[in-house]
């Protein structure tokens, strides 16, 4: 009964959410002086041409009748057309979306299999050797362009040592190779058996993944050592130390577990953060990703397709939301 | 991210300091072209609608036309393509095409007249973009299925007027003409859209490539057609990445990821200068760089600040320094390549020489606007002549804004001073003398495009005419003088000043060979391209 009502409210959230996200991009899209006709009909176009499109469009109409028709559409699974791709909304998103999936998982996990040990080991050792460098490494990675720092570890990594694959997915002659089944091709490069294909994405996916997985290492190893040093302060741990449990005890298995609840929040939303897609490093690494495509979309005006990905990426943050929710129940038990 | 100088200064800093090691160098298949290119402007590959730049690039290859140019022989002119012959009547109005035989579509189907007639029947009918290179005749969606007819292996265009065979053949060679596998489209038909929807992602020609694959802002994959009539490509397939930074492209190029980079900035196309693996090919393209003086401003539209302003804008210089390699000084509205252009070049940076034509004309303060997308070319362009009109006492506002912004205020007829390009729509001259030198209602409410409109400039009845006119000369030495004579009249008065024309630096792999990227009257063409 009680599990009934919290999934009913869950999925009302889920609703709600989505339809504000929607109604505020809507109208924002609809006020941005940016005229999406124009893309349409070209700079040629008569007068005449230019009438028929808005029209044809629906842009004669009031703001509210236009967004009510858009629902209408999207609730029968129809995300319209792309006037800056040409192809159906959907079709996009299945392309795009899959792209940042994997550029994001892959930098999330550098992010956190290296910032989280980084952050309680400086928060043990503070102001020791460890700390310093951990500072060090997060403000260059706070601070440093990530335009910049991508266009150098290209020029290092692919132009001068050649240790990976150069700017895109792929190399050109395993493009279109592998069967697309997922759309990342990490997993269907596997999914086929084909190795040389998943070593060449790898080769690919590695320099982008790895600037990715800097900037949240940054962040993530910083969240955790302030998490850290506020629980190695508790009483608690002093107690634990008295009593005589090992260091490494008394940081892992008291402090750490501690601070696990926080933490996967701060993941959750370092992650979040990347499946919006990081647009300057897809430019760099002309990685078709959604950030790419939502921004080209917003510039164009080509509202179907802002509003198409802003579906995919809030029913992320929503769906990331839930899971640390319920991750939260796992790790304490005091949580209801 | 248009002004990425530091960056750059970082980039060529760092680029010496590790230049002596050495790196892989890998090579593309032989049987394969792979170029790197922005490609993000396309938005549909159906030749009833595609008007972007990169859309007709692959548009070109995936189908042919009646007629065709040679952008490698331009001299040769017009050639017979699917039709292989064609004769005009004695009135002029009149043109028969006879159709070559046994040329197939991808499909396999056979190129037909009737194929030919409905391709143009269903362009205009769609109303996209290009339509209005075929309304030009007097076809409309109500009367094109009377005027555009088929009778056995001939196709029969019925004009409204007498036009001259080669504007009628010229546009005829733009992608708009390009000849449509009808059984293959009307398969795909949805509703009352003659199937734009499928064939904006699909391809139904019979061109000397096949499409592949397109994926938006990401690639597009074309696969040689073995069949092809005038002999299967060299290339069996030409990949086409989307990369958007030069300093990318330039990457790939030199590590023979890809064989041609057509993006790089001038900067990387010096860097790229001492490397004897690559090469680069300066082709001029039709694009011409403008600047257009509103004669709803006060002050612009004095005859006497027209004229000054023509020598308040430093040619040599941009052309020396920001614009080098990618533009060169050309002064007259049809660009070189054109039937009729013309070489003259009769003004230059001469401060003295504005200062006194607006003494003279009692002009020695004023403030003006300029309106520039935010393209560091356009904003170096503006700040030059701010930096000329201030020493005649004339204060220059440049605002910067994006490329939609500009266009909107533009076409509102609200830009006082406007730096931009043109690029020609069709192979015909008239293409940019309808734009530059023809504005027969200079109402607000007229509902045009032209530039001429745009810059609220009443062109003069006589220049009006003449331009007409000269769409209908049967004699094409006839025509040719008669648009010297209107870019002439043109340059002593007109306030739309044009200023260059645009070079493409194109750099390729040393074994890249016959490649272009379509002169100055056309695009991109693939199938004469060789690898050694």
């Amino acid at each position: 009964m009680r599990l009934g009502r919290r999934l009913a409210g869950l999925g009302l959230s889920l609703v709600l959410t989505l339809l504000g996200l929607l109604l505020v991009t809507f109208v924002i899209g609809r006020v941005m002086p940016i005229d999406p006709v124009l893309k349409v009909v070209g700079e040629r176009a008569t007068q005449a041409q230019y009438d028929a499109a808005f029209q044809a469009m629906g842009l004669d109409k009031p703001i509210w009748q236009q967004f009510l028709r858009y629902m209408a559409e999207v609730l029968q699974g129809d995300f319209g057309r792309s006037i800056s791709t040409g192809h159906p909304v959907a079709q996009d998103l299945r392309r795009v979306f899959p792209a940042t999936v994997e550029l994001a998982t892959l930098g999330t996990l550098i992010g956190v299999c290296v910032g989280v040990p980084l952050g309680v080991v400086a928060a043990a050792r503070r102001g020791g050797w460890i700390d310093q460098i951990a500072r060090v490494v997060a403000l260059v990675g706070y601070s440093m362009p990530i335009f910049w720092l991508g266009l150098m570890g290209l020029l290092l990594f692919y132009g001068i040592l050649g240790w990976v694959g150069g700017p895109g997915r792929q190399g050109i002659i395993y493009d279109g190779m592998v069967p697309t089944v997922t759309g990342l091709i990490l997993v269907d490069s596997l999914v086929a058996g084909n190795w040389a294909a998943f070593r060449d994405a790898f080769s690919h996916i590695v320099l982008p993944a790895s600037l990715l997985g800097y900037f949240s290492l940054a962040y993530i190893s910083r969240m955790t050592r302030s998490f850290m040093l506020e629980q190695l302060s508790a009483e608690y741990v002093v107690t634990a130390r008295v009593k005589g449990l090992s260091e490494r005890r008394v940081i892992w298995g008291h402090a750490f577990r501690n601070i696990l609840v926080p933490l996967i929040t701060v993941i959750a939303l370092s992650f979040g953060s990347l499946l919006e897609g990081s647009v300057l490093t897809e430019i760099v690494f002309s990685w078709p990703g959604i950030g790419q495509y939502i921004t080209k979309a917003l510039l164009a005006g080509d509202m179907n397709a802002v509003l198409g990905g802003t579906v995919v990426v809030g029913t992320c943050f929503v769906a990331l939301n839930l899971l640390s929710d319920i991750l939260y129940r796992l790790l304490d038990p005091r949580a209801t | 991210m248009q002004n990425r100088f530091p960056l750059r200064v970082l980039m060529l800093a760092s680029a010496v300091m590790l230049a002596p090691a050495s790196a892989t160098w890998a090579e593309t298949p032989a049987d394969t072209l792979v170029i790197a290119h922005q490609i993000d402007d396309i938005i549909s590959l159906d030749p009833g609608q595609s008007f972007e730049f990169s859309g007709q690039d692959v548009v070109r290859n995936l189908y042919d036309r009646l007629v065709d140019i040679d952008p490698l022989d331009l001299a040769a002119g017009i050639k017979p393509s699917l039709a292989e012959s064609w004769e005009v009547s004695e009135d002029g109005r009149t043109i028969t095409l006879t159709m070559r035989e046994g040329v197939t579509f991808h499909s396999g189907n056979p190129v037909r007249a009737e194929d030919a007639a409905w391709s143009l029947q269903r362009a205009v009918k769609l109303n996209k973009s290009p339509a209005f290179i075929l309304n030009q005749f007097g076809f409309t969606a109500e009367n094109v299925d009377e005027r555009v007819t088929f009778d056995g292996n001939r196709l029969v265009l019925q004009l409204d007027q007498p036009y001259a065979q080669s504007y009628v053949l010229n546009c005829l060679a733009s992608e708009v003409g390009s000849v449509v596998d009808k059984e293959t489209v009307m398969a795909h038909a949805e509703g009352e859209d003659f199937g734009n929807a499928w064939l904006s992602t699909n391809d139904a020609g019979s061109g000397p490539f096949t499409l592949a694959a397109w994926r938006p802002n990401e690639a597009v994959q074309l696969t040689a057609n073995p069949d092809y009539w005038q002999g299967a490509p060299a290339m069996a397939r030409v990949i086409v990445r989307h990369v958007q930074e030069s300093s990318a492209q330039r990457l790939l190029l030199e590590q023979g990821d890809v064989d041609v980079a057509r993006n790089l900035t001038p900067t990387d196309v010096e860097g790229i200068a001492g490397n004897d693996r690559l090469k680069v090919m300066d082709e001029l393209r039709g694009r011409i760089l403008y600047m257009g003086l509103s004669q709803k401003d006060p002050l612009l539209s004095r005859p006497e600040m027209v004229e000054a302003m023509k020598y308040l804008i430093d040619y040599a210089g941009m052309e020396s320094s920001f614009l080098k390699g990618q533009w060169k000084v050309h002064q007259n509205f049809l660009p070189e390549g054109y039937l009729g252009a013309s070489d003259e070049n009769p003004w230059t940076y001469d401060i003295e020489k504005a200062r006194q034509i607006l003494s003279d004309a009692g002009i020695t303060s004023g403030t003006v606007k300029t309106v520039v997308r935010d393209i560091r070319e356009y904003v170096d362009a503006a700040q030059t002549l701010q930096a000329a009109m201030a020493q005649v006492g004339l204060t220059l506002e440049i605002q910067q804004m994006t490329g939609a912004q500009v266009l909107d205020a533009y076409r509102a007829r609200q830009v006082p001073i406007f730096i931009g390009e043109w690029g020609p729509d069709y192979a015909d001259p008239h293409t940019n003398a309808s734009t530059f030198a023809h504005n027969p209602n200079n109402a607000d409410d007229a509902g045009l495009s032209q530039l001429a409109w745009r810059n609220s400039w009443a062109v003069p009845d006589e220049m009006n005419r003449a331009v007409e006119a000269a769409t209908l000369e049967g004699d094409t030495d006839k025509r040719v003088q008669m648009y010297l004579d209107i870019q002439k009249q043109y340059r002593e008065i007109a306030p739309i000043i044009p200023m260059f024309q645009k070079i493409e630096q194109v750099a390729m792999q040393q074994n890249v060979q016959n490649w272009t990227s379509g002169g100055s009257v056309s695009s991109v063409l693939y199938r004469q391209v060789t690898k050694e």
